[in-house]
């Protein structure tokens, strides 16, 4: 080939390097996790591995970590949910009907500076309005702003995944005595799924992940996985091996939905960079 | 045109309550139809407009009042002048501000950097490119909160990996987190070792939707690989780079979760930053009014960035 071997080689130590210092500290959480105080304390190596942590973090007797994934995986869920059923006929509307370039650009325009703005600016005056109408300390309030925050995103994805559609098939159906709403249900949304694993994957990551909202919208029994981590760390800063575990069994839905849906995911994720 | 079809049918005898029940049924469905465009985007607008456009001019007012929690309500009393003379007078937060640019521009440039660099030499792997992307993903979707955590016990002086290793090679226990002249320091290397992937995975996909035929050409035409980075892959890359870097700087100026698990902007403001400023004056002084005030000009410095980038970018496709 042309190019000499040794950059080859310099190429491929490169991406082993970074590989190993992105995976690093995750091997190395995971061995804090599955020891004991004493050995995260002297630094015991090799140790053997326990899992009291684990046993502590999920089934100690003053621990809610279940209750509060199950509010995770409530809000996650539902917000994904929601979001794809208002998110995609709109990213329909503005991709295939006709709205003036003033709409479509200060409806697009918004979404964008709004995706773009630190979600804790808008975070005091919803704990207003949420305290007003009685949706503060509700996991339909945090949803609700779940969805508000992940809505920009899906917008976009699904408006390119309807904008690849060829306009022929919508007219041929027309045509042939189809209405326009049949035609979004039964054929559009169907050819739009790959954009709606995207982007229900990634809004549900992001749902899953939040904290700046929900630290500030919950309380005790309506706290997601982050915020318990955070009054967690808070609380003990002592017990290293329960944070360590904590932190390790916030990743596993990540870990998971990465593993059976990478490729959407990576194509969410770059979508907007690349076209 | 579709109801004077249905209505036209031929209708027998025996079934005429199904025929009036369909024909109202298509009228709606026509109505439905003739509504569609507005029917799918309304419940998105409504939302817009309920918790983003409406909170915002809430901002406003609330930025021109004191507002307290009494036993009959919320009270406000004007006092605009007030907060405002006190937002120039704060210096904590005017600090935040230049911590979060430093933070910014420090942590974006080194992403960028790296990840190009990371990026270039995927490029030229001709297997296994999928398992380093699929591992690249790991940062970018497990929860920050885990992230802080996660480096909080490495930064650990006791017992952690960073201190460790330091006190290997120079023999100090350092405490990275714990010192004002290396905490924001160390905060960055979080972000950096959080982000990186994302350029990478961003610029890899960039780099691969460049023509080959481009690129050939220049091998052909005997330039070294050097001249070939400078004058043909970084200007064909240039749209990608400049959206990633976009992306990036905004997304380090909202940074707020690794922060408030590694420091709470700690020691003293040496990492405070505008997110964590902002949080601290809504609900913990719970000074909702001057909360309202900080985040308006929070939004007013994102937006003037956006404004000055999209200038730019115009200036950039006119030349």
């Amino acid at each position: 080939m042309t190019s000499p071997h040794w950059k080859s080689w310099l190429a491929l130590a490169v991406v082993a390097l970074s590989l190993l210092s992105i995976l690093a500290p995750f091997v190395w959480i995971v061995g804090v996790s599955l020891k004991y105080q004493i050995d995260i304390l002297t630094g015991t190596f090799p140790f053997k591995p326990v899992a009291v942590n684990f046993d502590r973090v999920l089934f100690g007797k003053s621990s809610d970590f279940i209750a509060y994934a199950g509010n995770s995986l409530i809000v996650g869920l539902s917000s994904t949910a929601l979001v794809l059923l208002i998110g995609a006929p709109a990213a329909y509307s503005l991709a295939w009907r006709r709205w003036s370039k003033l709409f479509s650009a200060l409806f697009l325009g918004w979404t964008l500076i709004f995706h773009m703005i630190p979600p804790i600016t808008l975070v005091g005056p919803w704990y207003l309005l949420f305290r007003e109408v009685g949706l503060y300390n509700t996991l339909t309030g945090l949803i609700l702003t779940h969805v508000v925050i992940n809505l920009p995103l899906t917008i976009w994805l699904m408006m390119s995944a309807f904008e690849s559609i060829p306009r022929e098939l919508e007219e041929a159906a027309v045509v042939d005595g189809c209405r326009r709403s049949t035609v979004f249900f039964v054929i559009l949304l169907p050819l739009a799924v790959p954009g709606l694993i995207a982007a229900g994957l990634l809004s549900f990551l992001f749902s899953w992940s939040e904290f700046s909202i929900a630290l500030n919208l919950t309380t005790k029994e309506t706290y997601t996985i982050p915020v318990a981590i955070a009054s967690y760390a808070g609380e003990n800063e002592i017990l290293h091996g329960q944070m360590a575990a904590a932190s390790v069994l916030s990743t596993v839905p990540a870990l998971i939905l990465m593993f059976f849906g990478q490729r959407f995911i990576l194509g969410g994720l770059t979508a907007g960079a690349v076209k | 045109m579709a109801t004077i079809l249905v209505s036209k049918r031929p209708v027998t005898d025996s079934a005429p309550p199904q025929s009036v029940v369909s024909s109202r049924r298509t009228r709606l469905l026509d109505l439905f139809d003739r509504h569609f465009r507005l029917i799918t985007i309304a419940p998105a607008a409504l939302l817009i407009l309920s918790l983003t456009v409406a909170p915002v001019i809430e901002l406003v007012r609330m930025a021109g009042a004191r507002i307290s929690f009494t036993n009959d309500g919320v009270q406000r009393t004007a006092a605009l002048a007030e907060n405002i003379s006190r937002l120039a007078n704060d210096w904590i937060y005017w600090r935040a501000l230049l911590n979060t640019l430093a933070f910014v521009v420090t942590s974006t440039f080194a992403e960028l950097v790296l990840g190009l660099m990371l990026a270039l030499a995927a490029q030229r792997m001709t297997r296994g490119k999928g398992v380093v992307r699929t591992l690249m993903l790991m940062p970018i979707l497990i929860p920050p909160v885990a992230i802080g955590n996660m480096w909080r016990l490495m930064y650990n002086p006791e017992f952690g990996i960073i201190a460790y290793v330091v006190d290997q090679i120079a023999g100090v226990r350092l405490d990275m987190l714990g010192s004002t002249s290396t905490a924001l320091l160390a905060v960055i290397i979080v972000d950096v070792w959080h982000w990186t992937p994302f350029m990478f995975l961003i610029l890899l996909a960039g780099l691969e939707g460049l023509p080959e035929e481009v690129i050939q050409a220049s091998h052909v035409d005997g330039a070294s690989s050097l001249q070939r980075l400078r004058f043909v892959v970084l200007p064909m890359l240039w749209p990608a780079i400049a959206i990633a870097f976009v992306f990036r700087s905004i997304g380090a100026f909202k940074v707020f979760d690794q922060i408030y698990l590694l420091t709470s902007g700690g020691p003293g403001v040496s990492t405070e930053v505008l997110s964590l400023y902002v949080f601290k004056v809504f609900f913990q002084s719970n000074e909702l009014g001057y909360g309202a005030l900080l985040s308006l000009v929070t939004i007013a410095i994102v937006c003037g960035y956006l404004a000055v980038f999209r200038i730019a970018q115009r200036r950039k496709g006119t030349l």
